[in-house]
């Protein structure tokens, strides 16, 4: 079988009905009004701007404090990765590691994975098709789990305001990481896996 | 729908049939067109080429949709009115609800980190259970909400960002993280909580979105010979 586009169909992202649609027309589903595209609209150009903000922002959120806590006369600041060290540290092995892989291996990955699939795409593989779409799966599913930082910040402020001598507040690096987040959530949302098979057609493994 | 003026959509046909029996579908990953089996309850359909989940099979009724919808609905307000976790030093007493993590981190100048997480464990969450309701109870009573499209396409949209059960995760994290420097205690939210997640996790993953077509144009049609024999 064909794919749909090389018929003159196109299906509703929001419904899957098909409709026949001319290229480069407009229409819309005629089920659920949804505007009709064959493909995402400028899904390379779109993923590639965010994937780029994203590795920007990701400096700041990987050395900036997310916690900083002031004591009389002492001033202390948590990195992402320090805050992981404690954890270590402190013999809280699995919530190291929990967090470790929520908040450092969840974002590279996710960074790296929709660099190569853009790269991949725009350089018309036909190679390793299927393992890319699995890989963008992957990237689409595990993307929301590296908001837990945010959480066990916003929490940790709120539960320890114990006193007037030491305060605790979210750090600058916290709102970096929660941009970068929500930019690679939205960079998998405008990468359109369709466009992996455009170029690979029919040759399957 | 207003499409930009001018730039009128052109009308769109209907796929072709083959037949009653096999209607074609293109896969949302690898767009490879595809015959429709049918398909036993609790059964999914894969794309033949990249693995992809076409469809799923029928594996819930529209009233057990509606009762996890009501009873996450319900969970929700609970959640939000008590304490998540309380802290307890030195005689003083911190209690941590949903609402107030929010206003700490505002009050701290994070006016942004704030809004993503009143966004994303309250407002968005809320906003899915109440569409769903919306489009679910008049659907149950024979009717078809109006303007049920952008809604349903509002539910599809908002979906991936209700995070509930990442802060939920959080909680946890942060019960463990300071359990040594006081001492820390669960609250009723969380019980509640855990519950929501329980229920709403099972209405995602036994909720179709061809299922739910599928009562709406019930209905539809059922409407329509209503309306052809007055």
């Amino acid at each position: 079988m064909p794919s749909a586009l090389q018929q003159g169909l196109v299906s509703c992202q929001c419904c899957g009905t098909l409709s026949r649609l001319p290229a480069h027309a407009r229409g819309d589903c005629p089920r659920c009004h949804a505007r009709l595209h064959a493909r995402k609209p400028d899904s390379l150009s779109r993923t590639w701007a965010l994937v780029i903000l994203a590795y920007i922002l990701y400096i700041p959120a990987n050395l900036l404090p997310i916690l900083e806590s002031r004591a009389l006369l002492s001033a202390e600041s948590d990195t992402i990765m320090s805050g992981i060290l404690l954890f270590w540290e402190t013999g809280s092995w699995m919530i190291a590691a929990l967090v470790f892989i929520a908040s450092i291996v969840v974002p590279l990955t996710k960074l790296l994975a929709l660099t190569w699939l853009l790269v991949s795409v725009q350089l018309k593989s036909r190679r390793h098709a299927l393992q890319r779409t699995q890989l963008f799966r992957l990237v689409e599913f595990v993307g929301r789990w590296s908001m837990l930082d945010i959480y066990v910040v916003a929490l940790t402020v709120t539960l320890v305001q114990v006193g007037t001598l030491a305060s605790i507040q979210v750090g600058p690096g916290a709102l970096a990481f929660g941009a970068v987040v929500v930019v690679t959530m939205i960079a998998a949302q405008t990468f359109d896996p369709r466009l992996i098979w455009d170029a690979a057609g029919d040759a399957r493994d | 729908m207003n499409p930009d003026p001018g730039n009128n959509p052109i009308p769109t046909l209907p796929a072709p049939r083959l037949d009653s029996e096999a209607r074609l579908i293109a896969c949302r990953e690898c767009d490879l067109l595809q015959h429709e089996v049918m398909l036993d309850s609790h059964a999914d359909a894969h794309c033949s080429r990249c693995n992809g989940v076409l469809y799923r099979g029928t594996r819930t009724s529209l009233s057990l949709m509606l009762a996890l919808m009501a009873s996450c609905a319900v969970l929700l307000i609970v959640s939000n009115l008590f304490p998540i976790a309380v802290l307890e030093v030195q005689g003083a007493h911190v209690e941590a609800t949903l609402i107030n993590t929010v206003i700490t981190v505002y009050n701290q100048g994070r006016e942004l980190v704030a809004a993503l997480v009143l966004l994303t464990v309250i407002v968005l969450p809320a906003t899915e259970i109440a569409c769903m309701l919306y489009l679910l109870v008049p659907l149950a009573l024979g009717r078809i909400a109006p303007d049920t499209p952008i809604v349903f396409r509002l539910v599809l949209a908002v979906h991936p960002w209700s995070m509930m059960e990442i802060m939920l995760l959080g909680v946890l994290v942060t019960l463990v993280k300071l359990t040594d420097f006081a001492n820390i205690i669960p609250g009723v939210s969380l019980w509640s909580y855990c519950a929501l997640i329980v229920f709403f996790t099972m209405a995602a993953s036994a909720f179709s979105a061809r299922d739910f077509w599928a009562w709406v144009d019930e209905r539809d049609t059922k409407l329509e010979m209503k309306e052809s024999l007055q």
